[in-house]
């Protein structure tokens, strides 16, 4: 194991920059992202610029204040040296949009694992303050997490052809429009009604199966890792901050003290700035914590397209089993026999046997109704395979992409510890150095 | 040892007027370090002093100590009416004063109590170390806990060094009794004994109702000092306090890290490798975090907590001075008011007179003693916190580095790297 022998004095090599920031680590993701060349990135740049605050009338006539994010589109050409940047195409979107669109993907393409958008209220917060919608911080944390969701679909290999995410990023004003007359809001309400059903499938594909497993184990996990950091993050607050009090401490004390005064007044002021560090360390932490965050919501459309390969398995089973059913009672209807209980069946016993005529358009009926389907039935099988096919390309892809984000994530966790470390080695030496003046 | 620091508590002392040990010493140094005869005054003897403090400090750092002392090896002592820790106390020394040149006795809480109580007797303007306290008010520390005993242990050797490098503490008589008397109960029942130490109580409280008429600048300024520093002391011990709080209950939340990666890394594939390593850096910095902590509690906070003692102890040093001063003024008083006999009053407020200048020189003499002491212990104390912090720091950051190192080499690299380890 490469892993560190603790207490091993020799000198490590140099470590790869470690002084990345936090923006610098955002825009590798990002590049990664971009790097999967799809038709649209290869064609145009996109951000989320800015975020602005207006106010309005909602639905029900009430004055509200919401937030609007800025999208520019740039022609992703490079500029030549010297030349300046094409101004971007822009417009507005609030983040009931970015809800709309997503719902759209959803349902439209329910064999993809569609990327979530940040979340809508602050949760797993460790400082109250920034769990208001208004926050500042609340906000720019958003403005990132959208940028990162439109950036997520332009790299997707399927959805970044759809037509409606394109006018997303381009119509401002008849976007909504053109959403609707997709009618992809029928499917919600039936998409939503199964994703509630209960029902069992007789004979469940086994990686599905361990896929929503999977899924679950990694909500659990990653929730109560969050939590945790709630709560770390209080403490380690409380921890920093306490110092602050040596500053004040040492600095009146320091006013009676005549050869320690130097000393403790300066050590205080050290005090002051160790205490005062731990507001960024924190700020760079919720970082982490998004990431986290996207993949605590990406585990939701996991477990969606798990669910809707069960409905569609389930229904491929129904129409498999009502075809055999179909088929057993035109064996019985031919042969006279009867092997399964009918009510036609009985009423002939009870009533007498039916007519030569009667029989033969029953047979004749069924006969249509078992063409039926099998037509049904093999549609109904190619859906399957297809949903199947292209799910598990996604899930594959989708596998790829977590490991490498995460693995990321962790990466750019240990280097935020190793800035937090250095901080510390400065201020505590910065203060030796004034104890020893003392 | 030099011999200025001497005199500055010769016995006029109204109660031990016959203990030995003033007077011996006295005897032994009739000259000073430069070979000139003894100075008659008083006051000039205290600015000989002054002026040679800071060399003394140094001669006294450079010579070798002939006195060394060390408290060990408690252990549990049951009688039939009670059970209490017995200490040893092992002396090594040079001093022609000592019949031998090694002692070695079992001493517990209750001598040293009585050994301080008489040291501050005999010198009331003098600055004996505080001892640690008799009981823990906070934490509901059971009395004979491990961690309640040997941080006493460590007091009371602090407590008795002290004592041992303090040129007129460290003669006292009743300090060599302790260092070698096999058995101390019977040297404890002699000597003045409570009525007469009650009486004492009452004539400084009658004094003290009386009232100071004026105490000398300089006095103003210490107790004013006092004061100040007493509230400084007890804000930074305070704050120590809090923050080893907080780190705890910061430890206690990181530990929850540790296992939640490594059920994670138990379902993860590619994952799993990376995420076993910061499971495993989570819980080495945990374990950096209790030393940390550990490290706080036994060297900042007993150094600290001594000064608080101090600074009461100083609080009864300047009221003790106070009462001296009292005293005399009453007495003087009294003769002023030409009511009484005269030849008589005057010989006692001569000697009460004496009295108060040699209270305020042993003070003024022990004063910058202790704040040296004061100095260099606290920041001694500072030092090795604030080193502790960048070390914790420095162990924490390799740590990490090595993660690191671990994620960014590549898989075959990787892979020769833990074939090789």
């Amino acid at each position: 194991m490469m892993m560190a022998d603790s207490g091993s004095n020799e000198e490590v090599a140099v470590i790869v920059n470690t002084d990345i920031t936090s923006t610098e680590s955002e825009n590798n993701l990002i590049n990664t992202m971009v790097e999967r060349g799809t038709a649209l990135l290869r064609k145009m740049e996109i951000n989320v610029a800015e975020a602005e605050k207006r106010t309005g009338k909602n639905t029900v006539n009430m004055q509200e204040t919401y937030t609007v994010y800025l999208i520019e589109i740039r022609p992703a050409e490079t500029v030549p040296e010297g030349g300046t940047p094409a101004t971007p195409d822009t417009l507005w979107r609030r983040y009931s949009e970015f809800e709309l669109l997503r719902t759209y993907l959803l349902v439209t393409y329910p064999y993809i694992i569609i990327p979530p958008l940040p979340e809508k209220r602050a949760e797993f917060v460790w400082h109250k303050l920034a769990a208001d919608n208004l926050d500042p911080d609340f906000v720019e944390r958003r403005r990132v997490g959208l940028e990162n969701f439109l950036l997520r679909v332009a790299s997707h290999p399927v959805l970044s052809n759809d037509k409606i995410f394109f006018l997303f990023l381009t119509e401002e004003k008849g976007w909504r429009e053109a959403v609707l007359e997709t009618g992809f809001q029928d499917k919600v309400d039936s998409r939503l009604k199964s994703l509630s059903a209960m029902f069992r499938v007789k004979n469940p594909d086994k990686r599905f199966t361990a896929l929503k497993h999977y899924s679950d184990e990694l909500n659990t996990v990653i929730s109560q890792l969050l939590r945790v950091r709630v709560k770390v993050a209080d403490r380690l607050y409380g921890v920093y901050k306490v110092h602050g009090n040596y500053g004040r401490v040492f600095s009146e004390w320091s006013a009676i003290e005549k050869e320690m005064g130097d000393g403790l007044q300066s050590a205080g002021h050290h005090m002051d700035t160790y205490a005062a560090s731990i507001d960024d360390i924190l700020e760079e932490e919720e970082h982490y914590a998004d990431q986290l965050k996207e993949y605590l919501f990406y585990t939701d459309a996991v477990r969606s397209v798990c669910r809707k390969h069960e409905l569609i398995q389930y229904e491929l089973e129904m129409v498999a089993q009502d075809l055999v059913h179909k088929k057993q009672q035109k064996e019985e209807l031919a042969t006279g026999t009867v092997r399964i209980f009918s009510l036609k069946g009985m009423t002939s016993k009870l009533f007498g046997q039916e007519s030569q005529e009667q029989r033969e358009s029953r047979l004749a009926a069924l006969e249509q109704s078992i063409q039926e389907g099998e037509e049904i039935l093999k549609e109904k099988n190619t859906e399957c395979g297809e949903f199947v096919q292209t799910a598990w390309e996604d899930i594959e892809r989708f596998k790829e992409q977590k490991d490498k984000d995460l693995r990321e994530a962790l990466i750019s966790y240990a280097i935020m510890q190793i800035s937090m470390c250095k901080k510390g080695i400065q201020v505590w030496s910065n203060a030796k150095e004034c104890f020893n003046k003392i | 040892m030099s011999g200025q620091t001497v005199h500055a508590d010769f016995s006029g002392h109204m109660l031990d007027l016959d203990e030995d040990e003033d007077l011996e010493v006295f005897s032994k140094n009739t000259s000073l370090a430069d070979g000139s005869p003894m100075p008659n005054s008083p006051s000039s003897m205290v600015n000989q002093y002054r002026l040679e403090e800071e060399e003394e400090q140094e001669q006294q750092d450079a010579n070798a100590r002939d006195l060394f002392v060390s408290v060990d090896n408690p252990e549990s002592h049951v009688t039939a009416i009670e059970t209490f820790i017995m200490y040893r106390v092992v002396t090594k020394t040079t001093r022609s004063e000592f019949d031998s040149s090694e002692f070695e006795v079992r001493r517990r809480y209750q001598d040293f109590l009585w050994l301080r109580s008489r040291l501050e007797e005999n010198h009331p303007t003098l600055i004996v170390h505080p001892l640690p306290e008799k009981f823990v008010m906070k934490g509901m520390v059971e009395r004979f806990n491990d961690d309640f005993i040997e941080t006493r242990r460590k007091a009371l050797h602090r407590f008795l060094n002290k004592i041992s490098v303090h040129p007129i503490l460290s003669y006292s008589q009743h300090f060599k009794v302790f260092l070698t008397a096999e058995e101390l109960m019977s040297h404890r029942k002699q000597g003045p004994g409570f009525l007469s130490r009650m009486g004492e109580t009452v004539r400084a409280v009658a004094n003290s109702v009386r009232g100071l008429r004026s105490r000398p600048e300089e006095f103003t300024l210490m107790q004013e000092y006092v004061d100040d520093f007493s509230n400084k002391i007890c804000s930074v011990d305070k704050v120590t306090q809090r923050i080893i709080k907080e780190q705890r209950e910061y430890l206690d939340e990181l530990k929850q890290y540790s296992p939640t990666y490594s059920q994670w890394a138990g379902s993860e594939e590619e994952l799993a490798e990376p995420l076993r390593g910061v499971a495993s850096c989570v819980e080495r910095c945990g374990l950096e975090t209790e030393e940390q902590i550990q490290h706080l509690s036994e060297v900042l906070v007993p150094a600290l907590h001594e000064y608080v003692l101090c600074a009461e102890t100083l609080k009864a040093v300047m009221r003790r001075r106070d009462n001296i001063q009292v005293e005399f003024e009453a007495k003087n008083e009294a003769l002023a008011s030409r009511r009484v006999d005269q030849e008589a009053l005057q010989d006692e407020v001569d000697v009460l007179a004496d009295r108060v200048e040699l209270a305020n020189n042993a003070l003024k003499g022990d004063w910058s003693r202790w704040q040296n002491s004061m100095r260099t212990d606290l920041k001694s104390a500072f030092l090795s916190t604030a080193e502790k912090n960048v070390e914790y720091y420095e162990q924490c950051l390799a740590v990490w580095e090595s993660f690191l190192l671990s994620q960014r080499a590549e898989p075959s690299e990787q892979n020769a790297g833990e074939d090789a380890s």
